[in-house]
């Protein structure tokens, strides 16, 4: 085989391995509840790809090939693991289907339930994210560490220690029931959204793991989508997150400079993404059933709106944060409010808003004294200006969007 | 508990001491210095004077060995350092990232030591 051929081998497995990670390690674990071993499995059948593939050939189904092999594998890491009494009953779970799985292409599709399991509310919220870009996307450690700013050994820990509980916590691998389900969909809908988070506000344009990381999330969304195609929610978190990264490429001047959203070029937007996110949020305005991401998505659409008419309709937009902080009523949605009103209805009427928030609860908040500043520029208070602004600056972290605040403190 | 923010800095950020103090570095410092006071997590903190001022010295067999400048010969060199008393690594490590040394050169965050100062102290 020459090297190319080999090339284009190992970009085949790449290739499957990011198709098919989450579906086979859901199938793997969904039975043992393992997500350790169903993964240690999973990485070891990818091993073994990379040196049969290239003199076999590709397999005429490489998932079904992939699946074979890594329960195989699973098998000897359950043996392993030297703890015959708890295994017998994983063993004997293994044993069971191996022909279903060498014969047909098909199995069922467990990424649901991975999902729930990852964010379940046994399992520390903080650990969410992280657990579904691992076993849902395969990413590794050290990018996911990187990305939540900890080290790599501490996220490994934390990740073993989730996987456990997963294991031997009694955990179920279940979708729950109807009477349950929007509480638990809310936990996977908001770990996703965090994880979209982190590639937006803090690292996006900063450097290449922010925007990775928000395509990751992205990729999570449409899963869920195909997964949950009749839940309003999960289709106004997906119209969200692309009507934010329509605007991805205007977010930056060339020079690396933070332009805000306002004096973004609209007719840079990409029209493509954001036209989906309409059909999403039409298609879950249908359903008859609100929520916050529903609201999010629509506040983002008025932005967007600029885009054809030039204008933006900011009194539709408080609208929707009213009603977005009678349900969800965070730092963030106030926040966004006071902005909203400010530019709705005035400065002072902006201030109002912002003074009614306790100042114990903003004293790590960046956005908070960001909107505080602007509005008091705006009422020609220079000093208590300088004042907020130096607060934003000094928690900014993002250097585009600090010397953007510099220049505007003047 | 307590943790160190020791701050490494580069050459461009040495450099920056020279100026008039309208330049973005120090601006960002001024402000990063009134939100960590302002959350009431700042214990102390303050900048060390330029490398090149730096004497290292050492006792090799008894005899002093004074060397001029710092003992690691890197780009990014020790610019200061700021004690923060706070909830979290995750808090500390926030607090880093917003550094504005962060984007230039270094941030370490190491928690103090108090049973160790205690052991000393006693």
């Amino acid at each position: 085989m020459n090297g190319s051929g080999q090339e284009g081998i190992h970009r085949e497995i790449e290739r499957v391995a990011r198709e098919s990670y989450g579906r086979l390690v859901a199938y793997l674990s969904s039975h043992t509840r393992d997500v350790a071993s169903a993964e240690d499995a999973l990485s070891n059948a990818l091993v073994a790809a990379l040196t049969t593939w290239p003199r076999d050939g590709v397999p005429q189904n490489p998932e079904a090939w992939l699946l074979t092999t890594a329960r195989h594998s699973l098998i000897d890491v359950v043996r392993h693991q030297q703890v015959a009494a708890a295994s017998e009953p994983t063993l004997l779970l293994l044993r069971e289907e191996p022909k279903e799985a060498t014969l047909s292409a098909e199995f069922p599709d467990e990424r649901l339930k991975l999902l729930f399991v990852c964010a379940h509310p046994a399992i520390d919220p903080a650990m969410h994210t992280p657990l579904m870009l691992q076993s849902v996307l395969g990413l590794d450690a050290v990018r996911i560490a990187h990305a939540f700013l900890v080290s790599p050994t501490t996220m490994g820990q934390r990740l073993v220690r989730a996987k456990t509980k997963i294991r031997d916590g009694g955990i179920q691998f279940e979708v729950p029931q109807e009477r349950e389900l929007p509480q638990r969909l809310d936990a996977v809908l908001e770990a996703i959204y965090a994880a979209f988070g982190i590639g937006w506000d803090e690292m996006a344009g900063v450097d290449q793991r922010g925007q990775d990381l928000a395509e990751e999330a992205i990729w999570l969304g449409r899963v869920l989508l195909q997964l949950l195609p009749r839940e309003a929610e999960v289709r106004g978190l997906v119209a969200l997150m692309l009507h934010c990264e329509a605007r991805r490429p205007t977010r930056r001047g060339p020079d690396g400079r933070y332009i805000p959203l306002l004096e973004q070029d609209s007719q840079q937007w990409s029209l493509p993404l954001i036209e989906e996110a309409e059909r999403h949020l039409a298609e879950a305005a249908s359903r008859g059933r609100n929520g916050r991401f529903q609201l999010e998505a629509a506040i983002q659409s008025v932005h967007a709106e600029r885009a054809r008419s030039g204008r933006t309709e900011w009194a539709a937009i408080k609208l929707f944060y009213e009603q977005l902080i009678s349900i969800s009523p965070t730092l963030g949605t106030r926040t966004g409010y006071a902005a909203a009103v400010g530019a709705a209805s005035g400065p002072e009427a902006g201030m109002a808003v912002l003074d009614g928030i306790d100042l114990d609860d903003v004293s790590n908040y960046q956005p908070y004294w960001a909107v505080r500043a602007h509005l008091l520029k705006r009422l020609g208070k220079a000093s208590e200006a300088a004042h907020a602004f130096d607060r934003a600056i000094g928690l900014a972290e993002d250097p585009a969007v600090r010397r953007f605040l510099l220049q505007r403190r003047g | 508990m307590q943790f160190a923010l020791l701050v490494y800095e580069s050459p461009e950020a040495f450099a920056a001491r020279n100026s008039d103090g309208t330049d973005p570095y120090t601006g960002a410092w001024r402000a990063y210095h009134k939100a960590l006071v302002e959350s009431g997590a700042y214990l102390a903190g303050d900048p060390l004077e330029v490398p090149e001022t730096e004497t290292t010295v050492r006792l090799k067999e008894g005899r002093r060995r004074v060397q001029d400048g710092p003992f690691a010969d890197t780009k990014e060199q020790l610019g200061g350092f700021i004690i923060m008393d706070l909830p979290s690594i995750d808090a500390a490590l926030d607090w880093a990232a917003r550094c504005p040394a962060a984007a230039l050169g270094a941030v370490e965050v190491r928690p103090l030591a108090p049973e160790s100062k205690r052991r000393i102290t006693g």
